[in-house]
C-alpha cells in the first residue's frame, strides 16, 4: 500500500461530491429530493461537504404521501433546523384535492404511485430543471442500468433503450426547454456501503431503523406497521415484535424486518449476513416483475 | 460489530468489465462470481427462478440477474450496460457488465472507460479469434491498465493444459503486437466454477492464482498518475456570510498528481503562478490531496478563477493547445457530419470545435488503418484532428485518462455522440 491510497468509501464520497458540484454548476435551479430515509439523508450530507464552508446552493424537495412515519417528519424538521437547508414540501393530498390524482382502494392501496404526479407537478411549477435522487443500481435491476446523469422528456418520462452513453466522469446535462435531468449522485454506494459510511461519519437516522417494539402485521410476507391508513383484513391480526426499518418510505407498502439491531455496529452486521435485499421489505416491487421499471419510465424518482 | 465486519470498513474499489463473444461465458461467469461470493440475495435467487421457469428453461439462467430491463427480458438479449456490486473483505467490486452484439464496441468503450481492469473471455474451443483481437484493441486503446484472459470452458476441453498453452502462446502475440502490458491468465469454467473463486481439482497442472484471488491483490494505486499536478476547477465558493466573507474556494476532483499547501502553482489559461494556501474539506484541512480526492483549494493570490480553468503545477504544465489529433469511438445512429461543429467536453471546460481532418479509420477486424475511408458512423474508430474555439489544456490520454479524454455533443440533439481520447 502507498501513501495515495484511499478506501473504498472515500472514493465514493469523492466521487458524488464530484456529480453534486457537477449539478450546481450545469443547472440553474436544481433541487435535491429528501425522504427522510438513510439514502437521502447521506445525500444531504454529501452536499454539505460538497460546498463547505458555504450552505447548499440549492433546496431539498419534499413529496409527501402523508402516509408517514411521525419520527421521519420529527427528524427532517430537526435536521432542516440545525442545518439552515431549504426544503420545499409537496403533498400528494393536494394532488388528490385537486383531482390530478386518484386514490387507490382496497387493502393494498398505496400512494406509493401517486407520489410521480406531485412529484412531476411540483418540478413543473419550481421550474427545476434537475432533480437529484438517493437512488441506488444495488438497489433493484432497472435501476442497474440508471446513468448518473439520466434525461428526462418534457413529460418526465425516462426511456431506458434510448440513454445517452456516460463516459469517464464527464457527464451531459444538455436538454431542450421543457426537459429536465434527475441525477443520481451515490449510484455506485451499496446498501453495506450506506451503513458503513452513516458508521464511518457518524451520522443522525431516525430513530426507526434502530430495533424497538411495535405493533406489526403479516401481509404478503412483510410486517406491516398497524396505522390508521392501512386498512386490515379481519384475518390479519395485530402482534408486538421487536423489529427496525432496513427502507423507510411509504408506511403502507414498507415492511419492517425482526431484529434486535440497536447501534450501527449491530445494523452493519446484521447487513453483511442478511440473505435478502432491502427491496424485499417493499411491497410495491412486488406487483410484477418490473413494476419499477414501470414506474421509473412514467417520472417515479 | 464483529471484527468480520470492521474489515469491511477498509477496503480498496475496483472497477472492471467484462469482454467476450456471445455465449463465451461473460453473464455466467459473472453469476458464478456473485454466486460463489455469496452477493446473491435469496429474493433475487427467488426471482430469476421464476422467470427461468415461466421461459420454460430447465436450468437457473444467471444471465437474468444482469438482463433488467422489460425489453432484454422479452426478448432475452442484453441492451445496456448494466452495473452489479459485491464485496469481499478485501475490495469492493464494481462491474460494468457491458454485452450486446449490435453495440459491442459503443458499449465496451464505455464500460473500459472508468475501468482499473478487463476480463477477457476466449471460448477455449475456439482459441483466439476475430473479436477477441477487437476486444484487446479496445482494451488498449482505453488504457485499461490490467487485462485478465479467462479462458473458458475448460471442461469442453478435458481440462487439458496443452490446449491452455496454445491459447495462452497465441494471445501473447496479440499483446506484443498491441503493446499490451500487463495480462494474465487464468484457465477456468465458469459453469462449473473452476479457478473462479474456488482453486480447480480439475486442473492441478495450473499454479497461478484463481480469478478472484486475482481481482482482490492486482496492484492498482500505482496505476493512477500521481505525479502531474492537475486540479480542474469545477465550481468557485463564495459563503457570503460574516464569518467567510473573504472566502474564496476552489471546489474539483484532483485529476492527476498530488497538491500540498505551499506548492507553486499556475492558473490556467491566465498562467498566473501563486501559491496553494490550504485544502479544505468540512471535517478540516488537508496536508494533501490526490487524485481521486474531491477537495477545496485556496490560493495565496487573488486570481481570477473560473470552472473550466485548471490549476496545475507551475513547473508541470499540460499542453495548452486549440488543435490536436485525438482517437474517437463514434456512439450515435448519426454519421459524424464531415466538417462539422460539435461540443466538446473535456475536464471542466466546454467549448466548440470542428473536425479539422479524418487521418484514418482503424478496420476493428484486421486492426488495419485505412486513410481512404472517411465515412464515420455508429461503432466507428478513427483518428480525427479537431480545432477548438478556445485552447484546451490536456495531456495525452496514454499518460493521463483525466486530462486525455472528452464527449463530444451534438448541438441540436444535445446527445453525447463521441467519445475521444487525445494522442
Ligand atoms: N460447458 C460449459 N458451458 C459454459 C461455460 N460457461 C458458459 N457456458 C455456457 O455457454 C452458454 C453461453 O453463456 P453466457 O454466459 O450466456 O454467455 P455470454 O453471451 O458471453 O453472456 C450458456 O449455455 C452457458 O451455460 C463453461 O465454463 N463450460
Ligand atoms: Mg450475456
Amino acid at each position: 500500500m502507498n501513501e495515495y491510497n484511499i478506501n473504498h468509501l472515500r472514493e465514493l464520497e469523492a466521487e458524488s461530491i464530484y456529480v453534486i458540484r457537477e449539478v450546481a454548476a450545469q443547472f440553474e435551479n436544481p433541487v435535491m429530493l429528501f425522504s427522510g430515509g438513510k439514502d437521502s439523508i447521506i445525500m444531504f450530507h454529501l452536499a454539505r461537504k460538497a460546498f463547505a464552508p458555504a450552505k447548499v446552493p440549492f433546496a431539498l424537495m419534499h413529496v409527501d404521501t402523508g402516509h408517514n412515519f411521525p419520527e421521519t417528519i420529527e427528524f427532517r424538521d430537526k435536521l432542516m433546523k440545525e442545518t439552515g437547508a431549504r426544503i420545499i414540501v409537496r403533498y400528494v393530498q393536494d394532488s388528490i384535492d385537486q383531482g390530478k390524482a386518484v386514490e387507490e382502494t382496497g387493502f393494498d392501496a398505496s400512494r406509493n404511485k401517486l407520489q410521480t404526479v406531485t412529484l412531476l407537478d411540483g418540478l413543473e411549477e419550481l421550474q427545476v430543471d434537475c432533480a437529484m435522487g438517493g437512488g441506488r443500481r444495488d438497489e433493484e435491476k432497472a435501476r442497474a442500468k440508471e446513468r448518473f446523469f439520466s434525461h428526462r422528456d418534457e413529460f418526465g418520462q425516462w426511456d431506458p433503450k434510448n440513454q445517452r452513453p456516460e463516459l469517464w466522469n464527464l457527464f451531459n446535462g444538455k436538454k431542450n426547454m421543457g426537459e429536465h435531468f434527475r441525477v443520481f449522485p451515490i449510484s455506485n454506494w451499496t446498501e453495506m456501503d450506506v451503513w458503513q459510511y452513516i458508521y464511518l461519519e457518524n451520522i443522525d437516522i431516525p430513530k426507526i431503523y434502530f430495533s424497538h417494539e411495535r405493533e406489526v402485521f403479516l401481509r404478503h410476507g412483510n410486517l406491516l406497521s398497524v396505522s390508521d391508513f392501512i386498512p386490515m383484513r379481519d384475518t390479519e391480526k395485530v402482534e408486538k415484535r421487536i423489529v427496525r426499518f432496513r427502507t423507510i418510505g411509504d408506511a403502507t407498502c414498507t415492511g419492517a424486518v425482526e431484529s434486535k439491531a440497536h447501534t450501527l455496529e449491530d445494523i452493519i452486521d446484521e447487513v453483511a449476513a442478511t440473505r435478502t435485499t432491502e427491496r424485499g421489505t417493499r411491497h410495491d416491487d412486488k406487483r410484477s416483475e418490473t413494476a419499477m421499471e414501470d414506474r421509473k419510465k412514467e417520472g417515479y424518482f | 460489530m464483529s471484527d468480520k465486519t470492521s474489515g469491511y470498513l477498509d477496503m480498496e474499489l475496483l472497477r472492471f468489465t467484462t469482454a467476450g463473444s456471445v455465449d463465451d461465458g461473460k453473464s455466467t461467469l459473472i453469476g458464478r462470481l456473485l454466486y460463489d461470493s455469496k452477493a446473491i440475495f435469496e429474493d433475487q435467487m427467488e426471482a430469476i427462478e421464476i422467470s427461468s421457469k415461466k421461459r420454460g428453461d430447465t436450468e437457473v439462467d444467471l444471465a437474468l440477474l444482469t438482463d433488467g430491463l422489460r425489453a432484454e427480458r422479452e426478448q432475452g438479449i442484453t441492451i445496456d450496460v448494466a452495473y452489479r456490486y459485491f464485496a469481499t473483505p478485501k475490495r469492493k467490486f464494481i462491474i460494468a457488465d457491458t454485452p450486446g452484439h449490435v453495440q459491442y464496441t459503443r458499449n465496451m468503450v464505455t464500460g473500459a472507460s472508468t475501468a482499473n481492469c478487463a476480463l477477457i473471455l476466449v471460448d477455449a474451443r475456439h482459441g483466439v479469434i476475430e473479436q477477441t483481437l477487437r476486444h484487446s484493441y479496445i482494451a488498449n486503446l482505453l488504457q485499461i491498465p490490467h487485462l485478465i484472459v479467462c479462458i473458458n470452458k475448460m471442461d469442453l476441453m478435458s481440462y487439458s493444459e496443452e490446449t491452455y498453452e496454445g491459447i495462452k502462446n497465441e494471445y501473447q502475440k496479440v499483446a506484443d503486437k498491441l503493446n499490451i502490458k500487463d495480462v494474465r491468465f487464468i484457465p477456468i469454467s465458469a459453469k462449473f466454477g473452476d479457478n473462479v473463486v474456488d482453486a480447480s481439482e480439475n486442473m492441478d497442472w495450473y499454479k497461478g492464482e484463481t480469478l478472484l484471488n486475482l481481482l482482490e491483490t492486482i496492484e492498482i494505486v500505482d496505476d493512477r498518475n500521481h505525479k502531474d499536478a492537475r486540479f480542474p476547477v469545477q465550481y468557485v465558493i463564495r459563503p457570503q456570510s460574516d464569518e467567510y466573507h473573504d472566502y474564496r474556494g476552489f471546489a474539483g476532483r484532483v485529476a492527476s498528481g498530488v497538491f500540498k499547501p505551499g506548492d507553486k502553482v499556475k492558473v490556467l489559461p491566465s498562467g498566473k503562478e501563486t501559491t496553494i494556501k490550504a485544502i479544505d474539506t468540512l471535517n478540516g484541512e488537508l496536508d494533501m490531496a490526490f487524485s481521486p480526492q474531491s477537495v477545496t483549494l485556496r490560493l495565496s493570490d487573488e486570481i481570477d478563477t473560473s470552472r473550466g480553468d485548471m490549476i496545475v503545477a507551475a513547473d508541470d504544465v499540460p499542453h495548452i493547445e486549440k488543435e490536436f489529433d485525438a482517437m474517437v469511438c463514434w456512439m450515435n445512429e448519426r454519421p459524424m457530419i464531415p466538417g462539422g461543429k460539435y461540443t466538446i467536453k473535456h475536464t471542466t471546460n466546454e467549448t466548440r470545435c470542428v473536425v479539422r481532418n479524418v487521418n484514418f479509420k482503424v478496420d476493428i477486424n484486421s486492426l488495419e488503418e485505412r486513410t481512404n475511408d472517411k465515412v464515420i458512423g455508429l461503432n466507428d474508430i478513427a483518428c480525427l484532428t479537431f480545432k477548438t474555439a478556445k485552447p484546451l489544456f490536456f495531456d495525452s490520454y496514454n499518460k493521463n485518462r483525466n486530462t486525455g479524454s472528452f464527449i463530444l455533443i451534438d448541438e441540436g440533439t444535445n446527445e453525447t455522440v463521441a467519445a475521444g481520447m487525445i494522442r
